[in-house]
This record gives C-alpha cells, sequence and structure tokens, in this order.
C-alpha cells in the first residue's frame, strides 16, 4: 500500500464532505456546473469559469488521460519508503483535472496522454483515496 | 513613460548561508539597518513597512514592534517569493497617491537551519485538503509536472534546462556572497541525482537562511539620496491559481504573461530594451517559462533561447547575475534579493560582475507553484 496521511490531518469540510464520502463508496464524485456544463474538481461552492453558485454533484467514469507527471526520487515522511512513484495530473473524461498516484505503473508505460482509470484503495478504517493506474 | 515618482535608494543582504544562531526578526533588523545606512535615512524616516512571511500570525506587527517602528501604511501582501516586486509596485503605488514617504521592503527567513522541524499536527485546511495524500515532494514536484508538459509540448530538452544552472553558477563564481561558487558543466547537472523527474539536484534552488531589504522614497527625497535612485518604471502582477492541478496551462506561465506585459505597458518599454534581468530561478524550468512569457523569446523557445550559455558571463543575455536562487542563496521566497541585485548593477556596484553600460533592468518574480508574477522594470537616469 503506497504511503498516505492520517485522516486526521486532512480537514474534510462541507465543501467536500461529498468528494470523501464517495470515495469510500468507490465513487469518484465531482461537480458540474448547471450553468455552463463544465467540469469542477476540487468540490465548491462557485464555479470557477462563469461564476454561477450551481453546482451539482455527478460520479466521474474514473477514466481519463494523463495531462502531465513526475517521478518522485525524494520524498518526506510516510512517503519516503515509496521512492521512486510516480505522480499525475490526470485528465478526466469529464474534464476536470486533479493529482493522483499512479500504481503499477512501469516507467516505460507512463507518457503523457496514456489512459488512464481510477482505483480506490481504503488506506485506513475512515479513509480511501483515489489512485489510478494504466489502461491496457 | 510617465517621469517616474519613486526610486530604490537602498539595499542590502543580512547574513546568508546558514544562520542558527539568528532569529528571521534579527536578519530582517540587519538587512533593514544596512539598506537604510545605503539610503542615508533611518529607521525614524520609515514611515511604511511591507514585508511576507508565515512566521508569524501577523508579521507586519510583530517585526515593525521588534524594529520600534509605527508606520502609518503597511503591506503584508503574500503571494510567494514574487511578494517583494509586487510590494514595490505597491509602495510605489502609495507614493504616487502621497499616503507615505518612506517604504521599507524586508525578509527574513531560517529555512535552513530549521530543517529539521517537524510537521506533526499540521492539518491540510480548506483546498489544501485534496493533493498532500499523493506525497508530492512540493515545491519541486510542481515544477517538475511542468518541466514534463513543457517538454511534451515543446520539446524542451534536460540540457537546455541545465545550460540554465552552467551558466548561472558562472555568475555565481565571481559573488563572493554566492554559496555554490565550484564551475559546473551540463554533464554535472545531468549526472545530479533525480529529485522530481524530470529535475536534477542540480536544476534546484539552495535552501539557504538569509534576508533582505529595499528602501523606497520619493522622487524629491531620491534626488538627495547617497547613491544613485534607481527608479521604477514601470511594474505588473498578477496570480492565476494555488494547487498545482489548477494551474490552467501547465506549459505557459501566464502570471508572468500577464505581469510582464503590464510591466512593460508601464515603463513604456520592450524586451529588447533590457541591459541585464534578474528571473526568480526556483528551478531551471522556471526561468525558461518566464522568459517565454515576458517576450524575450516566442512561446516554446526558452529551451533554444538559453541554448549556447547566452546567460553567462559575456553573453548577450546577462541574467541572474548574482549567480540566483541555484547558486547564490535561496532563503525560502527569493524575490527581494531580485530587487537588490538589479539596483547594484544599475549602480554599477557589481565588480567583477558588472554587466557593462547597465541602464535598464529588469526583475521578475515568480511565487507558489508559478502560481504568482511580478515584474518591475527599473531604470537609473
Amino acid at each position: 500500500m503506497p504511503g498516505h496521511l492520517p485522516a486526521s490531518m486532512l480537514a474534510q469540510d462541507s465543501d467536500s464532505l461529498p468528494y470523501w464520502e464517495g470515495l469510500a463508496l468507490g465513487e469518484l464524485r465531482i461537480q458540474r456546473c448547471n450553468s455552463c456544463s463544465k467540469a469542477v474538481f476540487y468540490p465548491r461552492a462557485i464555479c470557477p469559469h462563469c461564476f454561477s453558485d450551481q453546482l451539482s454533484w455527478i460520479v466521474a467514469s474514473g477514466k481519463g488521460t494523463i495531462y502531465s507527471y513526475t517521478v518522485a526520487h525524494q520524498a518526506f515522511g510516510s512517503f519516503a519508503a515509496d521512492v521512486p512513484f510516480v505522480v499525475a495530473l490526470i485528465e478526466l473524461e469529464e474534464g476536470a483535472r486533479m493529482m493522483s498516484r499512479l500504481l503499477d505503473a512501469p516507467r516505460e508505460r507512463v507518457t503523457v496522454g496514456a489512459a488512464v482509470t481510477v482505483t480506490f484503495e481504503k488506506v485506513e478504517e475512515d479513509l480511501t483515496l483515489p489512485y489510478f493506474r494504466l489502461l491496457e | 513613460m510617465t517621469r517616474p515618482q519613486a526610486a530604490i535608494v537602498g539595499v542590502a543582504e543580512s547574513d546568508l548561508g546558514r544562520t542558527p544562531d539568528k532569529t528571521v526578526l534579527q536578519l530582517q533588523h540587519q538587512a533593514a539597518r544596512a539598506a537604510l545606512k545605503d539610503a542615508g535615512l533611518g529607521f525614524g524616516d520609515v514611515d511604511a513597512l511591507f514585508c511576507a512571511g508565515g512566521w508569524a500570525w501577523a508579521p507586519n506587527l510583530m517585526l515593525a514592534e521588534y524594529l520600534g517602528i509605527k508606520p502609518k501604511y503597511t503591506d503584508s501582501t503574500n503571494i510567494g517569493g514574487s511578494s517583494f516586486e509586487a510590494h514595490l509596485g505597491h509602495a510605489v503605488a502609495g507614493i504616487e497617491a502621497g499616503l507615505f514617504e518612506v517604504a521599507l521592503i524586508t525578509y527574513g527567513s531560517t529555512q535552513r537551519s530549521d530543517r529539521t522541524r517537524n510537521r506533526g499536527g499540521y492539518t491540510f485546511k480548506l483546498t489544501e485538503q485534496y493533493e498532500p495524500s499523493f506525497g508530492l515532494p512540493t515545491p519541486v514536484g510542481a515544477y517538475a509536472l511542468a518541466a514534463t508538459r513543457h517538454m511534451y509540448e515543446y520539446g524542451t530538452t534536460s540540457e537546455q534546462l541545465a545550460e540554465v544552472a552552467v551558466a548561472t553558477r558562472k555568475w555565481a563564481a565571481m559573488n563572493e556572497r554566492a554559496m555554490m561558487r565550484e564551475p559546473i558543466t551540463i554533464a554535472d547537472v545531468l549526472n545530479s541525482r533525480w529529485v522530481a523527474e524530470p529535475l536534477h539536484l542540480l536544476d534546484c534552488c539552495l535552501v539557504t537562511d538569509g534576508g533582505g531589504a529595499v528602501v523606497v522614497t520619493t522622487a524629491e527625497r531620491a534626488r538627495n539620496a547617497r547613491a544613485t535612485p534607481v527608479w521604477v518604471l514601470g511594474h505588473g502582477e498578477a496570480h492565476t491559481h494555488n494547487t498545482i492541478a489548477s494551474m490552467p496551462d501547465l506549459a505557459t506561465h501566464q502570471a508572468a504573461v500577464a505581469s510582464g506585459r503590464d510591466a512593460f505597458a508601464m515603463a513604456g518599454l520592450t524586451p529588447a530594451d533590457i541591459d541585464v534581468a534578474e528571473i526568480y530561478d526556483s528551478f531551471t524550468i522556471t526561468v525558461i517559462m518566464t522568459l517565454e512569457a515576458l517576450g524575450f523569446c516566442g512561446r516554446g523557445e526558452g529551451g533554444a533561447f538559453v541554448s549556447n550559455q547566452r546567460t553567462a558571463p559575456g553573453g548577450p543575455f546577462p541574467m541572474n547575475t548574482n549567480g540566483g536562487g541555484l547558486s547564490y542563496c535561496h532563503p525560502g521566497m527569493y524575490g527581494i534579493f531580485l530587487l537588490i541585485e538589479a539596483t547594484r548593477q544599475l549602480r554599477g556596484e557589481c565588480g567583477p560582475r558588472q554587466v557593462e553600460g547597465a541602464r535598464i533592468a529588469l526583475a521578475h518574480g515568480t511565487g507558489g507553484v508559478l502560481s504568482s508574477g511580478s515584474t518591475v522594470i527599473l531604470g537609473k537616469d
């Protein structure tokens, strides 16, 4: 299992609660703006694209592509033992972008544009995280 | 260009490098005292205070009290390493509005000596809560993500990134205050260990302690200053995002595009007019993206622009002439040192590293994770 931060270090709030609760259920929840239809991540009360305050929660497909990535060779705390590991920005097919770890990714197959899919890992009793794997 | 209304009249560093026996207040006192002396002024003349830092709940309150000053104007704008270019712009605006006459801008950090600090008990709040679970070392990992994307879109190479580090080290060799002065080669950079691919150790800035101070005053007082006034001709600032996943385009430093455009417009100048450039170099990729954003070269052409040691001593584009954050010092937020070096270059005080005939200088700060940009253009009579 990848290193992680304890849930107690992540201050969930009323913007983020549906996201964290979704992860526990195996759902990657993001928002969509009712006004401009753009996908929004991370969750918030205002659409950063058109400033509407009408946003709905949707369940993302979990499919996307690597927008950019890095292989970390130095990391801190509970992550130090994992190096080297891949952190990527994932462009979800709905259009929003999010950071995640790529699991079990052979270095030579990690490229910008590669297709990925979400995988949920329960890292603590009350914390599930969305990681990604390369699609075959 | 309208006649400039404010000028830098004093600059100084504090002790730099490793200062385990000093506090951030002592470092800022030391730099402020020296900068005021450089200006021919004293603490009693200061009526506006600008500082940025995370070392206190309200840094301006603590620092002003410690120094015994009671500013009638205060600004603790913190947009990361570019804060001090923003402070300078704000100070000029305040002076032009007649709100105060003598602005003191300070910075101090003991981040190197504090390195063993324990993060235990820290809670990632609000919009910070979505990224730390993935272990990205920050800020280097975020700049690595930008570098990967820049390489993907434009074919930028590790060798081109290394050109920046090598050229900057050559300048550092001529600065006795620089921490790293041994010459390095492109191979040395490429053979240094990975930190976060595609960035090697020598693509990364130093981690040092240190502080700096800048004194800004009215045109009238500047004309009677001890040293040659360095006029603030233009200023621009912008920020576009906070978390790296929210950066609009990881291959374009959009904050610098906006800040550079506004600074050049205010100054009535173009990139071709710049004699010496001090460009925030947290990482080598930062420089390449900033040069493109400011219009020194086209989009995607930054790698080619810095090739063949263009920015090295004797090259056609003198840049980061103190040795930069990569080789001189980098105490967390480096922006104040850009102003100090640009001022010294225009005054002609730089000895072996002096850029001959420098009349117009540009200093550009970048903060956060390519989040903010602030550009200032400086000139002398």
